[in-house]
């Protein structure tokens, strides 16, 4: 836990130095963003990957791997809402450490924006819990393809990479063409983990906005959930038991 | 006794390689993930220059030559000893013990067994990244500048290579490290991918002349492109890569044998 805080932190460090070298290009915002914004978008957005758990082991496809997933099965609670509850009171410990202490530094050192609205801090609150449950979505699809594959690593190297660029942790989405960002948040889930949380929390547009937002994530909430249960419900069909 | 322990290397690279490459599709899928992290980090490069014109003073061009030689120094790093970083997983289980036991050198032993073969992947775009880095930045190919180019991803490798090795001798200490090592390695190749001016005095002290990651990409590609450094540096540190290396290397040897002669088995 600690080892992974103190690296986001550096790489908190390491990622708002190209924020700053950007601005001091010339532009007072970029790409819709000014200075304290991008610090809060930065620092929160390093804190929120212990939150979402962005890179996870992947113990439910090392399960798959070995057959021990049988003895989820036999349990009398759908494996699916077991992990989910299990992976929400994570990310809430996570968020009194994992998120609270990369945020801090980046306060200390830098200037923040803190949201002018009181309502914003209820509609993070929010928008945090449904990227925790978009991500958690994702990472079971992503290791559910062991049930096929007997191993996650391919689909685990495109995750990866998917959720880190299209996501909006390297940079915002809207550093793309608009509507290039715009199709990413409609129409990938990836934005929905850390870009959208980051945008309500450093207020772009209205609230009105903030709620579309929302709203788009809500959407994504019920889609990965829907096609994971889906996709358990065939790998189940699927299942080989390993060694047996 | 020294031709007989390297052939002994040799094989158990041999026989690694094998048997990574037992399942083709398997393999050529593996390549092409380890391919595409190299593609994601030049990638964050070209958007982030969207945005904007210059980066620290300098331009697209240059910039991009500097992430070409860090990306590649990595690539040659990761390949010959990134799995160091398992060293945890051998000390928490005991496993450790199973090569001191061995008539060998341990750091060899471990980089030999866990070498990532699919890593050739990330070295090829890395081969690829630099030439095409060197075009469009037109640097002119002197003899001078064509052997810095080649020497630089060497020696950038050596200080990659030894950072993998001094990051994983924490578990030597410290066996719950986790990805401890992960700020300074990879975090290291996301500083020496952008020119160091634009990192804060304190950050810039520490990882770019304490740990000598300024030698990786930034001195030499000043050198490649006939800049001045814009912090006033002297122009021959473009040059001095090659000892940087060396003595990371040493300091990273240094701290395994202490680590070593601390390690005490888990036991049972």
């Amino acid at each position: 836990m600690l080892a992974a805080v103190v690296t986001n932190t550096v790489f908190g460090f390491l990622r708002f130095a190209v924020m700053l070298a950007i601005l001091a290009a010339g532009a007072r915002t970029v790409a819709g963003y000014d200075e304290p914004q991008l610090a809060t978008f930065v620092w929160a957005g390093q804190g929120l990957i212990g939150v979402v758990l962005l890179w996870a082991p992947q113990d439910l496809a090392e399960r798959i791997r070995t057959g021990d997933v049988v003895t989820d099965l036999l349990r009398p609670i759908d494996p699916l809402w077991q992990l989910l509850a299990a992976d929400l009171g994570r990310a809430g410990y996570a968020a009194c450490t994992r998120f609270v202490i990369p945020v801090v530094t980046g306060a200390l050192v830098f200037h923040l924006y803190a949201p002018r609205r009181m309502i914003t801090y209820a509609l993070f609150a929010c928008s945090a819990l449904m990227a925790t449950i978009v991500c958690f979505g994702c990472r079971f699809l992503v290791n559910a393809a062991a049930y096929w594959l007997l191993d996650a690593r391919g689909p685990n190297t495109l995750w990866t990479l998917a959720s880190g660029l299209l996501g909006g942790l390297h940079f915002p989405v809207w550093f793309f063409p608009d509507a290039m960002a715009v199709a990413l948040i409609a129409g990938t889930p990836f934005p929905s983990i850390i870009q959208i949380p980051l945008d309500v929390l450093v207020e772009r547009g209205s609230v009105g906005q903030q709620l579309a937002l929302l709203a788009v994530q809500a959407g994504w909430v019920v889609a990965i959930l829907a096609l994971s249960r889906w996709v358990q419900a065939c790998g189940e069909r699927k299942l080989v038991i390993q060694g047996g | 006794m020294a031709e007989t322990a390297w052939t002994a290397y040799r094989r158990l690279v041999g026989a690694q390689v094998r048997s990574q490459t037992q399942y083709r599709a398997s393999f050529v899928a593996d390549v092409i993930g380890s391919l595409l992290f190299g593609v994601i980090d030049v990638a964050s490069v070209i958007v982030v220059f969207r945005v904007t014109p210059t980066l620290g003073g300098f331009t697209f061009p240059e910039v991009f030559l500097m992430t070409a030689l860090a990306g590649y120094a990595f690539a040659l790093g990761d390949l010959a000893v990134g799995n160091v970083e398992r060293l945890r997983v051998y000390v928490r289980s005991g496993l450790f013990d199973a090569l001191l036991v061995r008539p060998l050198s341990s750091l060899t032993q471990l980089a030999a067994m866990d070498v990532a073969t699919r890593r050739v992947g990330r070295v090829a775009f890395g081969v690829v990244l630099v030439v095409v880095a060197t075009a469009k930045a037109s640097v002119p190919l002197t003899a001078a500048r064509l052997t810095l180019l080649v020497v630089t991803p060497v020696a950038g490798a050596l200080i990659f290579g030894a950072i993998f090795v001094a990051t994983a001798t924490v578990a030597f200490w410290w066996i719950e490290s986790g990805e401890i090592a992960n700020g300074l390695t990879y975090g290291g190749l996301n500083f020496t991918q952008y020119p160091i001016t634009i990192y804060g005095t304190l950050f810039r002290r520490l990882f770019a002349y304490t740990v000598g990651f300024a030698f990786v990409a930034y001195y030499p590609a000043l050198a490649l492109l006939d800049r001045a450094d814009p912090l006033g540096a002297p122009a021959m540190l473009g040059y001095v890569s090659p000892i940087v290396a060396v003595a990371a290397v040493i300091a990273a040897g240094l701290m395994w044998r202490t680590g070593v002669r601390h390690y005490r088995s888990t036991g049972s």
